[in-house]
């Protein structure tokens, strides 16, 4: 059982370097020493995951445990590799090195059994968009392998709790790009997984629809479910998530509770001290218009 | 800032370049191959200049007219092929209008098509270098020539880009635009034929062209290339028209870019209305599996999206065209329609994977098991193609009169449909090459991926050959040999190997689906 790094409370302020002692795994390789083995009870276990693209490292062993049950957030500035890391905790991307365990199963060993625990949302594909709205849910539900009533009365149900039940005949490549969102969200739901990834749900998804997408996956995790998603909103991650990981140059660099992680500050500023890279405001002076 | 504009033109080229070193290679053979043709038009030209003026200017008149038309309307059809500087993307600079217009004009003669345009029209001129008047003024001609072709083209595109904005109009223009590609090549062999057949009457061709380059020197057209045979002909007043025309066009054509520029700069593109379909379609009516639910998705894309429904659009033209070449309907050739068909339809989810793009990552993401992605996507074509095969089948032997060789051609015809969806379906999860992106015009060819399609495309066309070899050689012997007997050898032996590679192809496809699903994916991310 490994429990999610705790953050120590007193924080060596001004200091935007990450404080080594607050990563899980640090050392620059593949397989750093020997790992604690993943965590069985946990819905995501993620060990010395490492991936990278030609030069670029993009993610350099991350360990991570999402406890059942919680709604974690994944935070991050750009390229931090938090897209590359949840794919390959979702088998869109083979890990080279590093372990994801689902719900206790190797998902790189047995994808089949891993897959069918996960639901995803991923960052930047497309979708099969010369369907309808109804099409695109329903084939996500027979590709999972339901039966044909079960699929119609969830697609029916999902239409209508996101919002898109007037456009369930409207072809998706017509959609906007809020409602693409929220249509790839509902083919990710159709198969009610154990388990939710979903990478930057709530981009371009209008304040209504994303207050009922929050209640739906509130509820979700209040019946058991486990809910990660990423994002950049460091306020709506505060409010809606329980547990938080901080990701930055394909390490983490704090992760826990939200409380544990972000102590007495708000997560925004905990998450700016972290990650650093905060400019000076001194230079630009020719654009202030007084 | 015309300077500015070309500068950027010439960056954005350069930079394509810096992306890979085959493309460099590409566009110098390109290049060099482009200067070879323009440098074989322009010793053409002032070859018939010196020997025969007359003809000279109708040649150079009708093939001018033809270019001019030709960059007024490609454009509508092969919409977004090149939109390096397309105006919308200047919106909020604020650029004066006439500069931005003046930069845009002159940057479209730099690309390769302008630059070999304009390098053609100035050396066509030299077909006059005896009369340096006529030179002059066919070089006159020539640059009003090139600026109609650009000014010309701008102005068609950006007047219709309301109609080019929405989706439907593309698809259908995109569908449509399959037909007269498909029919150019019987065309000029139907030209050909005509004109070798019976005696041939070179004066009466002549003068007709002639005749035909008159008319068409007065369009805008033709109005600048015949200002340098006007001349050459010492018709002064019929030069002085020509060009009038020429520079009323142009002014024309610059007019309505200006206004049409003007409001598509003040009006973001839109997509047009929403398409809509009622009920599930194919999902409703095909079994509620993995298997059947990624047949109808299939089913839906070859109806519904212009890059699969333009091979469907050139499936009735196909007899049109073996017809055509083969000479009439008593010919041998036009029993091979069904075969052929068979092997195209089979063909033509080769790079089903690449066609999906990021689309595919929901396959992944669910687990699709490989079995049902790879049965899936095949038995579509098995059926609607089977169908199709069957009945052009019939309708060759019919048409040749050959009923004894019915059971060789089904034979030959099956074995090939069954054999290249085989072969398909085991390339497509190996072998991916970049395709058009969903949405893009299935013209536009992406770039830098003309080695990776050769590979792929020969390699599947070399296992259908040869593992169409045992029913092709006996089929092959029946028509040939005049031995319907051996055609009911052809159909046992092309029903059963059609089967057995079909078979283990999807085996053989499934099993490396399964396996490597995550890097296909990742293969289709790396083209986006």
């Amino acid at each position: 059982m490994v429990d999610p790094v705790p953050v120590p409370a007193p924080v060596p302020s001004g200091a935007p370097a990450p404080d080594p002692t607050l990563r899980s795994a640090t050392a620059p390789g593949p397989q750093p020493g020997p790992p604690a083995p993943p965590n069985p009870a946990a819905a995501l276990s993620l060990r010395g995951l490492w991936k990278r693209f030609g030069q670029k490292i993009a993610v350099a062993g991350i360990d991570l445990d999402v406890p059942a049950g919680s709604f974690y957030g994944l935070v991050g500035p750009n390229g931090a590799g938090k897209t590359t890391t949840l794919s390959m905790a979702t088998g869109l991307l083979r890990p080279d090195a590093g372990t994801a365990h689902v719900h206790g199963t190797d998902l790189w060993a047995d994808p089949a059994a891993g897959k069918r625990q996960l639901g995803v949302l991923p960052d930047g594909v497309r979708l099969f968009d010369r369907l309808t709205g109804a099409q695109l849910v329903t084939y996500a539900g027979l590709l999972r392998g339901m039966d044909r009533d079960t699929v119609a009365e969830r697609t029916a149900e999902l239409l209508a709790a996101l919002d898109l039940a007037k456009d369930a005949t409207t072809f998706v490549v017509d959609y906007s790009a809020g409602m693409t969102k929220k249509i790839a969200l509902a083919t990710a739901l159709i198969h009610a997984p154990r388990t939710l990834v979903l990478d930057e749900p709530f981009e371009a998804v209008d304040p209504v629809s994303a207050a009922n997408i929050r209640d739906i996956l509130a509820g979700y995790v209040a019946s058991g479910g486990t809910v990660v998603v990423s994002s950049h909103v460091m306020d709506l991650v505060q409010r809606m998530c329980d547990h938080v990981a901080v990701v930055a140059g394909g390490h983490v660099l704090a992760a826990g509770t939200v409380d544990e992680v972000r102590g007495d500050q708000s997560l925004e500023d905990r998450f700016v001290e972290l990650v650093g890279g905060r400019q000076s405001t001194e230079g630009l002076a020719w654009l202030r218009s007084s | 800032m015309v300077a500015q504009f070309v500068r950027l033109k010439l960056t954005l080229m350069g930079n394509a370049f810096r992306r890979s070193v085959w493309q460099t290679i590409g566009f110098v053979v390109g290049a060099l191959y482009g200067l070879f043709v323009v440098g074989m038009l322009v010793v053409g030209a002032i070859v018939l200049g010196t020997t025969d003026p007359e003809l000279a200017g109708t040649v150079v008149v009708l093939g001018g007219a033809l270019a001019v038309l030709g960059w007024w309307v490609i454009p509508l059809f092969a919409f977004g092929v090149d939109a390096t500087l397309d105006p919308q993307r200047f919106v909020l600079f604020g650029i004066p209008q006439r500069r931005l217009l003046a930069g845009l004009a002159v940057a479209g003669v730099v690309s390769v098509p302008g630059v070999a345009t304009a390098l053609s029209a100035l050396g066509a001129s030299f077909a006059w270098w005896r009369t340096p008047l006529a030179l002059l003024a066919a070089l006159v001609g020539a640059v009003v020539a090139v600026a109609l072709c650009v000014v010309g083209s701008r102005a068609t595109t950006t007047a219709l880009a309301p109609l080019l904005e929405s989706r439907r109009y593309r698809e259908v223009v995109t569908v449509a635009a399959f037909v007269p590609l498909v029919l150019v090549g019987p065309a000029f062999a139907w030209l050909g034929a005509q004109l070798g057949e019976g005696p041939v009457d070179g004066e009466a061709v002549g003068g007709m062209l002639t005749r035909l380059a008159g008319v068409v020197a007065w369009t805008p057209f033709g109005a600048p290339w015949g200002l340098g045979a006007a001349v050459h002909d010492g018709a002064w007043g019929l030069a002085l028209a020509r060009l009038v025309v020429a520079l009323a066009t142009l002014a024309v054509a610059w007019v309505v870019w200006d206004r049409a520029l003007a409001r598509a700069l003040v009006t973001p593109p839109t997509s047009g209305g929403a398409g809509r379909a009622k009920g599930l379609g194919f999902f409703s009516r095909f079994p509620a599996t993995p298997t059947g639910a990624v047949a109808a998705r299939t089913a839906t894309y070859w109806l519904r999206d212009p890059r699969y429904s333009g091979s469907i659009a050139v499936v009735p033209l196909i007899p049109v065209v073996l017809l055509v070449v083969g000479g009439g309907a008593g010919s041998e050739i036009f029993l091979a329609l069904a075969p052929f068909t068979a092997w195209i339809l089979g063909f033509s989810i080769s790079a089903d994977v690449a066609y999906d793009h990021t689309a595919f990552a929901l396959h992944v993401s669910s687990g699709v098991p490989g079995r049902a992605d790879r049965w899936g996507r095949a038995l579509p074509v098995l059926v609607a193609g089977g169908a199709v095969t069957v009945l052009f089948a019939v309708v060759s032997v019919a048409v040749a009169g050959r009923w004894d060789l019915l059971p060789a051609i089904l034979g030959v015809s099956v074995g090939v449909l069954l054999t290249s969806t085989g072969v398909s379906s085991a390339t497509s999860a190996r072998l991916l090459y970049p395709v058009p992106k969903p949405g893009d015009s299935p013209f536009k060819q992406p770039q830098g991926a003309a080695m990776a399609t050769l590979v792929a495309q020969t390699v599947a066309m070399v296992l259908v050959l040869a593992l169409s070899l045992p029913f092709l050689v006996p089929g092959l012997v029946a028509v040939l040999a005049d031995l319907p007997v051996v055609g009911w050898v052809t159909l046992l032996v092309g029903a059963v190997v059609g089967a057995v590679v079909l078979v283990l192809g999807v085996r053989w496809g499934a099993r490396r689906y399964d396996r490597g699903a995550p890097e296909l994916l990742q293969r289709v991310l790396s083209y986006a």
